[in-house]
């Protein structure tokens, strides 16, 4: 089990934040998760020997944080909140259109070509400019069925380029 | 957490239900009303455990809070006025179980929980009978998570005690809390799987019926059952188990073992084998007739037959060959009664002192070294309060669990310090304070070096710092109780007397068996009559019968074995004991005319001439001594037609052989009435008419029987045992000293002990015929990768 | 990047850098970046934390209690070290006003953690940043680096002698984690469950040490209170209740948007000036007036103000300042029901009443928006959600029952027009609803 060079330095870096090591676990497990595209068992058993304490701790730990996962998700996961402040301005059918347009149905759905996950979201603090997603960390904002045609159509060019 | 009550010495008063009570400063307000008899309900609070706050079953009102607060989180104030059955408190409570009955799979008709359910219970007294829900309720399939435990989520109530005993009183932390919300559950630490020591506690300790035991689950109801507190039969701890068991075809079954008598010595405490580790007793290879070998081949026979064969034998040998001819190995399962009479018979009967057993620690030693100071050895209920523990050798979490659970406690509630010297890295190093790594077979080195030889230290391959800071700290404190493994024996064992005496330590020695401790105190050695009386020296006097006892000491079992094979021991008794499963190249056990009482046809018992079939510890009542000194009385809980308990079938041969009875075991009046025996399962946890009858002076001793006619001769007999029988009626612990007159006389033998080297799972051959033991070995043995294949 | 809006009513204490390149140390300075903290240094503990009592600030997490008072708490001597968390796990639906702080002014977040560390005599402050504002942590992480280079940070910041570190941290998805207790277990790297009190994080917080935990823009106030006197800030605002807030504003409005408005400001007036009233022409149902988390208002109560107190007395609360506007054309079962599946999938499972509370109320407004409602429906929610209210191991349970009381009072005629297999009548079945949380 290898970390990237970049992980590394993060791990050393986050080491001297705290003055208990396993501080770092939540916020590094999400940088694993960048890493790798979701948090595997060997990071689990790495990340796990490094900090002195049990893969259990860590799969608890892991499963109470929504945004880790343990199993892969397209390369882009869209995540569309619906929670109130979108559903009042159309998040739920922008969900419907995302999910229809990348053809698929059931929540964390990964599409068969592997470049989009779609996630029903909670909150992502856009209230202000909704209905919104995130595409990986970047934020979507004020969105219509036709914003969002042109965005996945950007991150589908860009899957392919890369 | 820690035992706030400890060190409070300051009463606070407080007002409950109107009622004034007052308790220590920091008692938490749940346990002060308990201790007045006020009781608060609550699922996640367990006494012991961290502090959870988590199933709001506790909430009361106390004066100027605005909100309802949790008895189990609030310490007590003064002038605190509080509410604990109030209608908002009841309404509370009442909403909380609506709640969890919500999603609860209601199938109590079939769950092992039935009849003993804290939800149950709780919905029985405070309503919520009734469904306001009628959505769809969340399923998840069953899961087994090892040989032993199964686990329902639909029935769990989250309560993490399991989560709590495991990882805070086990150390062993394998169960988490996994997902959030509605979601969560419990989980194993190998995803689908369990790898831990199958203790069980997880089960035990769920209020609900979450977590079964694959030994238990289904099987019956509990109110089927009759529960017999009675003591484990495994390990030298001397755990109360509590028999469930029920009527069968056979007699009784048992059903499962559990903790439910939490008065016992382990309190909440219990290992794979005290709980699970029973099932040998209906083992389909179990005998339940004597058999008696004709032509090579074993054939059943009635019990006169067979008896009558011994006794004849016996008899013949005697007519023959002398006393000499005869060898006796005892059994460090057997009680006290049976070793004491057992040795009485061969000594004062058959005439001789060829009688030993199987010794797993260096008791005579033991004794010698600690027969000038009073009172130095440690009870195992001490050992959870000790401020220091030194432990030398041994892997208490192993071979000891309930003494490594007692070290865990002080460690956990006490901050006691634990020094560990062992030359491997045992588990309980994790709750070291020091820590000596010293090399293999050099405890008695290290002994010395505590003594004052700082030239030992050479031999031990530890860190002169090392050692220089854990002898320091040692020096400084008080109340320490060292612990020693078999590896301390003989003058080792002197010398760590001697230095701990100094600092004013009391001592435990370990030894294996459920009663090694008993076997050496009731004298089955060759060369030592019970109490550590030497055969030769002049204290045996006190013992009424030791005059018939011939003044040399007689064989040890290795010259039993090299007697039997050359010819000079010509019977042999085996009793409860497997030698040749330990000397498996010696033929010596095919040539003499060998008698075994056992429960199977072991290695041993393939060798007998008369195979007399034995009841086993939970088919019996009598005594059995832990290795810490602490007597305890075993009831008789179930029984298997055809098969006699050891006692009665050495009274019987004795008989038969025509010794006078009424001096083996003197019983008044002449009746034959199994007076002792009988009550077994219909006795109840407490054993009320025995208390009635010993408080009376009415107990009848009618029976040459009755055990517990033996305890009063050995009580009033042998040194340091002169135990209660009321208080053992009522099933209180008593404790054993090790007093002799003549401590330099007491010979030993340190060359003759061999530890048995049982692990968490294994358990001498009696524990290869539990069918739970083999799957948890099984399962431990496919886990470890094979290092060559081939 | 959020969109900046602006109105005249607004008094831009927070956000005067908002827009200002201020994420930029040398305009940060410009702007009168760190001075408030070397005048802290001047000033000592017992000055700063009386300028902080004048202020009357209250937290603006939700809660709001005084910020003054909850400083004062910390034991001035500790044999554990102290420190300062910044709760900057800002996820109350209907709040989005931290992400503009981090966005565009991340200093003073560092420089309110700074001085609130030297007011109580932490050495190390913690900036904890929620998992998904990802760009936010990057943008702090950045400033944090910046300003050590500066020597603003570290050992003897500005020549003081004091020494004082400050950390980032990053979550990872959990809005209980915002609860203060929570956040102290999620940064010490465990779930995100609250922990029993008494004993309060003033004394016993972060690995045993005092620890003194406020909103991100509780301590984006505190350099400005130092700079002007707390008794210039609490003149901004109302009677016990201080200076200014960042309100979110959302829904049904013209103009949605994150605006400065001084405590005590009337809450019609936020909705119809400030917001430019209800957009598409239609009428003001409701409002939610500080996160999802209180009862919402119906259009004849909205002439309150925006305070503490007065929320208080008009049967709702303040929060975290998220205004949530419902027009007539949304049916409130649904909206209901969208709320409780948050909670649902918030709750951290830990207490029965929640876990099971959130779960239940979930599982029968589903059935009872589809149309499967039956009339002891109404009043089950109800008593559910009340034997909820005030008997959870955190606020949380609270959090998830009060709006749900509220809408059930308010609006039942609405609940009951769901009833005997009638559609909903605004023909607004659930699009979607979020499973059990599970890996």
């Amino acid at each position: 089990m290898k970390f990237s060079e970049q992980l590394e330095a993060r791990y050393s870096e986050m080491l001297t934040h705290y003055p208990v090591k396993r501080s770092l676990l939540v916020p590094f497990l999400l940088y694993i998760q960048d890493e790798f595209g979701y948090v595997t068992d060997d990071s689990i058993e790495e990340i796990a020997k490094r900090l002195e304490i049990s893969p259990l701790e860590v799969r608890n730990v892991i499963s109470y944080y929504s945004m880790l996962r343990t199993k892969p998700s397209g390369k882009y996961n869209v995540q569309v909140c619906t929670n109130i402040c979108c559903q009042l301005r159309g998040g739920e059918e922008m969900l419907g259109h995302v999910r229809e347009k990348l053809g698929v149905k059931v929540n964390k759905e990964v599409t068969s070509d592997g470049i989009f996950s779609v996630e029903e979201v909670e909150c992502i603090g856009a209230c202000s400019w909704a209905p919104a997603m995130q595409v990986n960390y970047d934020f979507h904002e004020n969105l219509t069925p036709e914003k969002i045609d042109q965005i996945l159509d950007e991150y589908r060019q860009k899957a392919v380029q890369e | 957490m820690a035992d706030v009550t400890q060190n409070a010495t300051e009463n606070v008063t407080l007002t409950v239900n109107g009622r004034t009570i007052s308790a220590p400063k920091g008692t938490l307000l749940i346990e002060a009303c308990k201790q007045h008899g006020i009781e608060i309900p609550a699922f996640c609070y367990y006494p012991g455990l961290s502090l959870q706050g988590a199933c709001r079953m506790c909430l009361v009102e106390i004066e100027k809070m605005p909100k309802m607060q949790t008895a189990c989180t609030t310490p007590i104030a003064e002038g605190m006025v509080v509410q604990t059955e109030s209608e908002k408190v009841v309404q509370a409570r009442k909403a909380t179980l609506e709640l969890l009955l919500a999603n609860h799979p209601l199938d109590c008709p079939v769950c092992d929980a039935g009849g003993e359910c804290e939800l149950q219970d709780m919905t029985y007294k405070y309503g919520a009978g009734e469904s306001k829900f009628i959505d769809i309720k969340s399923h998840r399939d069953e899961q087994q998570w090892s040989p032993i435990v199964f686990y329902d989520r639909p029935r769990c109530i989250l309560c993490y005690r399991c989560v709590r005993v495991c990882g805070e009183g086990m150390d062993v932390w394998a169960l988490g809390i996994q997902n959030r919300g509605q979601g969560s559950v419990i989980a194993p630490n190998k995803g689908d799987s369990l790898d831990c020591e199958e203790c069980g506690m997880c089960i035990d300790i769920c209020p609900v019926g979450a977590l079964t035991s694959a030994s238990y689950r289904y099987k019956t109801r509990p109110w089927e059952m009759t529960h017999v507190g009675t003591v484990c039969t495994h390990c030298g701890d001397g755990c109360v188990t509590t028999v469930g068991v029920r009527r069968s075809e056979t007699g009784s079954e048992i059903v499962r073992c559990d903790n439910r008598d939490r008065s016992g010595i382990n309190v909440d405490f219990l290992c794979i084998k005290g709980r699970y580790a029973y099932d040998f007793a209906a083992n389909p290879e179990r005998i339940t007739t004597p058999l008696i070998k004709r032509d090579g081949k074993f054939v059943s026979a009635t019990w006169s037959e067979a008896i009558e064969l011994v006794a004849a034998k016996f008899r013949e040998t005697l007519a023959a060959s002398g006393p000499q001819s005869i060898g006796v190995i005892g059994s460090n399962r057997t009680t006290n009664e049976e070793n004491y009479l057992l040795q009485k018979f061969a000594r004062t009967v058959l005439g001789t002192n060829n009688i030993d057993h199987h010794r797993t620690a260096d008791f005579p030693s033991f004794a010698r070294a600690i027969a000038a100071n009073k009172a130095q050895t440690a009870s195992m209920s001490e050992v959870a309060t000790a401020p220091a523990i030194l432990l030398i050798g041994s892997d208490p979490t192993e071979q000891h669990p309930l003494l490594a659970w007692q070290i865990r406690t002080a460690v956990r509630r006490r901050s006691s310090r634990l020094y560990v010297v062992n030359a491997n890295e045992i588990k309980l190093t994790r709750q070291a304070s020091h820590i000596a790594k010293i090399a293999i077979g050099t405890e008695a080195d290290f002994v010395s070096y505590l003594s004052g030889n700082t030239a030992a230290a050479a031999n031990l391959g530890t860190a002169p710092e090392v050692l220089e800071k854990l002898r320091d700290a040692l020096s400084a404190e008080s109340g320490l109780i060292i612990v020693f493994g078999p590896e301390l024996r003989g003058e080792a064992i002197d010398a760590l007397v001697s230095y701990g005496s100094r600092i004013g330590a009391k001592f435990i020695c370990l030894a294996d068996y459920s009663n090694s401790r008993g076997a050496a105190d009731m004298g089955l050695y060759p060369d030592l009559l019970p109490g550590y009386h030497a055969i030769a020296g002049s204290s045996r006097s006190a013992l009424a019968w030791a005059s018939k006892v011939p003044a040399t000491p007689g064989f040890d079992l290795t010259r039993m074995l090299d007697g039997a094979a050359s010819g000079a021991v010509q019977a042999l008794w085996v009793v409860g004991s497997n030698p040749a499963a330990r000397y498996p190249e010696n033929t010596a056990f095919s040539r003499p005319f060998l008698v075994v009482q056992d429960m199977f046809l072991t290695e041993t018992a393939q060798h007998a001439d008369v195979f007399l079939p034995a009841a086993f510890a939970y088919e019996k009542a009598g005594t059995m001594t832990n290795t810490c000194g602490d007597l305890q009385r075993l009831k008789k809980a179930s029984d298997v037609h055809g098969v006699k308990s050891d006692f009665e079938i050495i009274i019987r041969i004795a008989e038969k052989i025509g010794a006078d009875v009424n001096e083996l075991v003197p019983f008044r009046g002449h009746t034959f009435a199994d007076a002792g025996q009988s009550r077994g399962a219909q006795s109840g946890e407490a054993d009320r008419n025995a208390v009635f009858t010993e408080a009376r002076g009415l107990a009848s001793r009618t029976s040459p029987l009755d055990p517990l006619i033996t305890l009063d001769e050995i009580s009033k007999l042998v040194p340091g045992y002169a135990v209660s029988r009321l208080d053992l009626a009522a099933g209180n612990m008593q404790r054993t000293e090790l007093v002799q007159i003549e401590p330099a006389g007491i010979p030993s033998h340190p060359e003759m002990v061999e530890p048995a080297g049982n692990a968490l799972f294994t358990s001498g051959t009696l524990g290869r015929y539990s069918t739970t033991l083999n799957s948890v070995v099984e399962k431990h043995r496919n886990a470890i990768e094979p290092i060559e294949a081939d | 990047m959020a969109n900046l809006v602006s109105h005249p009513d607004e008094v831009k204490v927070v956000s005067r850098r908002f827009g200002q390149g201020a994420t930029n140390l040398d305009r940060y300075l410009e702007l009168d970046g760190y001075k408030a903290v070397r005048k802290a240094l001047e000033m000592g503990p017992d000055a700063i934390i009386n300028e902080m009592k004048a202020s009357n600030l209250r937290g603006r997490g939700g809660a709001g209690f005084p910020t003054g008072m909850k400083w004062s708490f910390v034991p001035k001597q500790s044999a554990k070290p102290k420190y300062v968390l910044c709760n900057g796990d800002e996820s109350e639906p209907g709040t989005c006003k931290d992400r503009l702080i981090f966005e565009h002014d991340p200093h003073s977040v560092i420089e309110g953690a700074m001085i609130a560390a030297i007011a109580v005599g932490a050495h190390a402050a913690y900036i904890y940043i929620r998992g998904e504002y990802r760009y936010l942590l990057e943008i702090m992480q950045k400033a944090i680096a910046d300003a050590y280079a500066r020597g603003f940070c570290g050992k003897n910041i500005f020549g003081s002698g004091y020494d004082l570190e400050v950390y980032w941290h990053g979550g990872a998805g959990a809005y209980e984690v915002g609860e203060e207790s929570a956040l102290m277990e999620s940064l010490e790297g465990k779930r995100g469950i609250p922990r029993i009190r008494p004993p309060f994080p003033a004394v016993v917080g972060l690995w045993g040490g005092p620890t003194v935990i406020n909103n991100a823009e509780t301590l984006a106030s505190v350099p400005h209170i130092i700079l002007m006197g707390g008794k210039q800030y609490a003149e901004i605002g109302v009677e016990r209740n201080g200076g200014t807030r960042l309100f979110s504003l959302s829904g049904h409005v013209e103009r949605p948007g994150v605006y400065e408005l001084p405590l005590g400001f009337n809450l019609r007036k936020v909705i119809y000036e400030v917001g430019g009233g209800i957009a598409n022409g239609h009428k003001l149902k409701a409002v939610v007036p500080g996160g999802s988390s209180v009862p919402c208002l119906k259009p004849e109560e909205i002439d309150v103000a925006l305070d503490f107190d007065s929320m208080m007395k008009a049967g709702t609360m303040l929060g975290s300042g998220g205004i949530v506007v419902i027009d007539d054309h949304t049916c409130i079962v649904k909206f209901a029901l969208r709320t409780i599946q948050f909670y649902r999938h918030e709750s951290c499972g830990w207490c029965i009443p929640c876990r099971e509370g959130t779960d239940w109320l979930s599982k029968s407004l589903r059935r009872f928006h589809a149309g499967a409602g039956v009339a002891q429906d109404i009043d089950n929610i109800r008593y559910l959600a009340e034997n909820m209210l005030g008997r959870t191991f955190c606020p949380l349970g609270d959090a998830a029952a009060m709006p749900i009381i509220g809408f059930i009072k308010k609006f039942r005629e609405e609940f009951e027009a769901h009833l005997d297999g009638r559609p909903c009548p605004f023909g607004q079945h659930a699009a979607s609803a979020l499973p059990v949380l599970s890996h």
